[in-house]
């Protein structure tokens, strides 16, 4: 499969675990930032076969784990709205609110629907003019051009019966914050590829610049994330803290220019609470005043909405790299992906939910050869 | 005056078997009801309209050889809510025939007869009625059995989507066969019937109006001729299960904790088409968690494997049949997999249905 089976090749992997063996001689902690990134690693398990030097940790990337409680509150009280139509991306339909999930609403009779891209959300509106058609416009700077242009074509067409809830968040500063942390562990970062398609790799010099920390731009197969980890761990090794591109099949130093200036037409940086992290200065997007008549919050007033987060999870201390998953007392106890406490362990990405899939059995011996 | 009315050459204006579309009678078990049974369903289902038509269907059971094979049925039901009705490879008439004709064999049993339960929207087209049935006269031909028995019910417009079908089936299991999830040995090996997640994303596929440049089409086949050739080489096969919904890791899960075993295999082994892990790797879905409807996983003795394996691979159903994995004493009543890397993971049972990611 062109694009797939290239990228998982099980001998150039082996080429590149050697590679990172031969140059690792110190112990290193290595952020990847991005959820897919998590998730493609603890599948393939590429952190049990790394050596014991280099320690994975998974970073706040998953733009579903870093929604806030109180923003998933808000979208369950919109989406219980007679005469709405709620629209998400597939993987926030089970992220539990404070007591219940859109799943749970839509069996109480909210119409809560599925889209692939809020431009089909879009066309629902226009379909069901005496409905009010919201999306639940979540995510990185991946996500955001097409949520910008699902306003900006509402806009132009007209269609007032639309509208987002935004809870966009922003890779950059979360970087800063992560190190800028006090006790921060992390050594190195892999930028999320797919954010940097779109904003280019031109914010994450100054990043380097003034952290000394290397960052490499990497992508999400198997085979580029071991690519990403052996850049990370030469610049490292050799004192070097720099800006690379491990990704230029689909990130250029630019990036998309276009979507770019529609996002800066759409949205405006505005301070953001990520969930178990809480409030970064500068790290989310709202709605510019040109087109603040779409914002969902503004358009149903569902009340002051209080959630105080579980306090048994200790996502905030895993999505900093703190803690590993399974270092959490609740993990696998009282916070499984039936029951999750934290949005970690329900998103698909989410390091918690990698880690109860995939790994709860660490350290068991597998022979396989299946014999065929 | 005026003139009298004249009744006598009266008739009236509604010829009750042209309705275009499913109306409320049509499940009133009057006239329409019979009439739709007879102009749609037993040409369908190629029944006699001069068979007698009874309550219940009566099968002799001896000329089925039922005392002769030891006196054991397999039965089954299954109810199939499809959307679309129609997707690339079948549909919900064939869907409905394979898949209890499936769950019958996956006893090792040959399905002898098959009853379907029909309720319909009211408004639903007669010809799209009519392409169902027709697709499932046409798939209970291929598998060798017949429908002797249903019920049609009609409810009101928006009360169902479509139509619904019911069908369960009754087959007789061979003697000395006992084909059973908690048959799993250690030592047993896993083999697959063929290439996974087919129907899973050609369903998806239409449903969410995705176009992945290529077609990829439904595997709904009947199973129960691979079934007895594999029985045919060996009784004595273990466990068998059609990886319907949940994938190939929901049957592998379900068996390991019947069994009280551990099930390990191999990514590297996995039969999986490069038109499905594409359409995977756009949704983020895992293809071994996506539904097959013509697909068994065999779980077999060591000794067996070869024959079973080359019997399965003379059958068109199983002609890519492959061995993935096998049955371990350890991580009892789990699934590991081993990665095309040599890691290893857990696999797990996804909590519902499987959802797009978002990035």
């Amino acid at each position: 499969m062109k694009y797939l089976d290239e990228f998982n090749d099980p001998e150039l992997a082996k080429k590149l675990f050697a590679d990172i063996d031969r140059v690792t001689t110190k112990r290193w902690a290595i952020m990847e930032v991005c959820g897919g990134q998590t998730h493609a690693i603890i599948r393939n398990g590429i952190d049990q076969l790394l050596n014991d030097k280099i320690e994975l940790i998974h970073g706040p990337g998953c733009p579903v784990c870093v929604t806030p409680l109180g923003g998933i509150d808000k979208a369950l009280a919109i989406a219980s709205l007679p005469d709405v139509i709620f629209c998400s991306f597939g993987d926030m339909i089970r992220v539990p609110g404070s007591n219940r999930d859109l799943f749970q609403v839509r069996s109480e009779g909210g119409d809560v629907r599925i889209v692939y891209s809020p431009l089909d959300a879009v066309k629902l509106a226009e379909e069901n003019p005496d409905k009010e058609v919201v999306f639940f416009a979540i995510g990185f700077e991946t996500t955001a051009p097409a949520n910008a242009m699902s306003v900006h074509q509402a806009k132009q067409r007209g269609i007032t019966n639309f509208s987002v809830l935004v809870s966009h968040v922003l890779v950059p500063p979360a970087i800063e914050a992560i190190v800028d942390a006090e006790d921060s562990r992390v050594d190195g970062f892999l930028a999320a590829g797919h954010v940097c398609s779109i904003m280019g790799t031109w914010q994450y010099g100054p990043l380097v610049d003034k952290h000394q920390v290397p960052i490499v731009v990497t992508g999400f197969e198997p085979l580029d994330v071991l690519e990403g980890i052996r850049r990370v761990v030469i610049q490292l090794e050799e004192g070097r803290a720099e800006l690379e591109n491990a990704y230029p099949r689909v990130v250029s130093e630019e990036g998309n220019v276009h979507a770019q200036t529609l996002v800066a037409e759409v949205f405006e940086v505005c301070d953001r609470m990520w969930r178990g992290i809480g409030e970064i200065p500068q790290s989310g997007w709202r709605l510019a005043p040109a087109y603040r008549e779409f914002d969902a919050e503004l358009r149903f007033d569902v009340g002051a909405i209080d959630s105080p987060e579980s306090e048994l999870c200790r996502s905030g201390e895993v999505l900093q790299g703190f803690i590993k998953p399974n270092e959490c007392e609740a993990f696998g106890k009282e916070c499984t992906p039936r029951k999750p406490l934290g949005a970690t362990m329900v998103s698909s990405e989410g390091a918690c939910a990698a880690y109860y899939q995939y790994r709860r059995l660490d350290g068991i011996e597998v022979e396989v050869s299946a014999g065929g | 005056m005026a003139d009298k009315p004249n009744f006598n050459g009266w008739s009236c204006p509604l010829p009750l078997r042209d309705y275009e579309r499913i109306v409320i009678g049509h499940g009133g078990g009057g006239k329409l009801s019979a009439e739709l049974v007879e102009h749609l369903f037993l040409p369908a289902f190629d029944v006699g309209v001069s068979e007698e038509l009874r309550d219940s269907a009566v099968i002799d059971l001896g000329t089925a050889g039922l005392a002769e094979s030891g006196g054991r049925l397999a039965f089954s039901t299954d109810s199939y809510v499809v959307r679309p009705l129609f997707f690339p490879g079948g549909s919900i008439g064939d869907l409905a025939i394979n898949g209890t004709v499936n769950d019958v064999a996956m006893s090792g049993a040959q399905p002898i007869a098959l009853s379907s339960g029909f309720i319909l929207e009211e408004g639903l087209e007669m010809a799209t009625l009519a392409r169902v049935a027709s697709d499932m006269g046409t798939a209970a031909k291929l598998a060798g059995v017949r429908v002797v028995t249903g019920d049609t019910k009609v409810v009101d417009a928006g009360q169902a989507d479509g139509v619904y079908i019911n069908t369960a089936g009754i087959g007789i299991i061979p003697e000395g066969v006992d084909i059973r999830p908690g048959r799993a040995t250690p030592g047993d090996v896993v083999i697959l019937s063929g290439p996974i997640g087919m129907h899973g994303v050609a369903v998806m596929s239409k449903r969410e109006g995705l176009e992945f440049g290529t077609e990829i089409e439904s595997d709904s086949a009947p199973l129960n001729g691979l079934v007895a050739d594999m029985l045919a080489v060996s009784k004595d096969l273990h466990v068998l299960r059609d990886p319907t919904r949940g994938g190939v890791t929901a049957s592998l899960c379900e068996i390991a904790t019947t069994a009280d075993v551990g099930i390990a295999y191999e990514e590297a082994l996995l039969p999986i088409p490069a038109e499905v892990a594409g359409a995977c790797a756009f949704l983020g879905l895992d293809a071994m968690s996506v539904a097959n409807e013509g697909k068994l996983v065999a779980i077999v003795a060591p000794e067996d494997a070869d024959a079973v394996l080359g019997a399965m691979q003379a059958n068109a159903y199983g002609r890519e049949a492959c061995i993935i994995g096998k049955v371990v004493d350890a991580h009892h009543g789990v699934v590991v997999a081993k990665t095309t890397f040599g890691a290893t993971r857990v696999v797990d049972l996804q909590l519902g249905e499987q959802l797009p990611r978002i990035c």
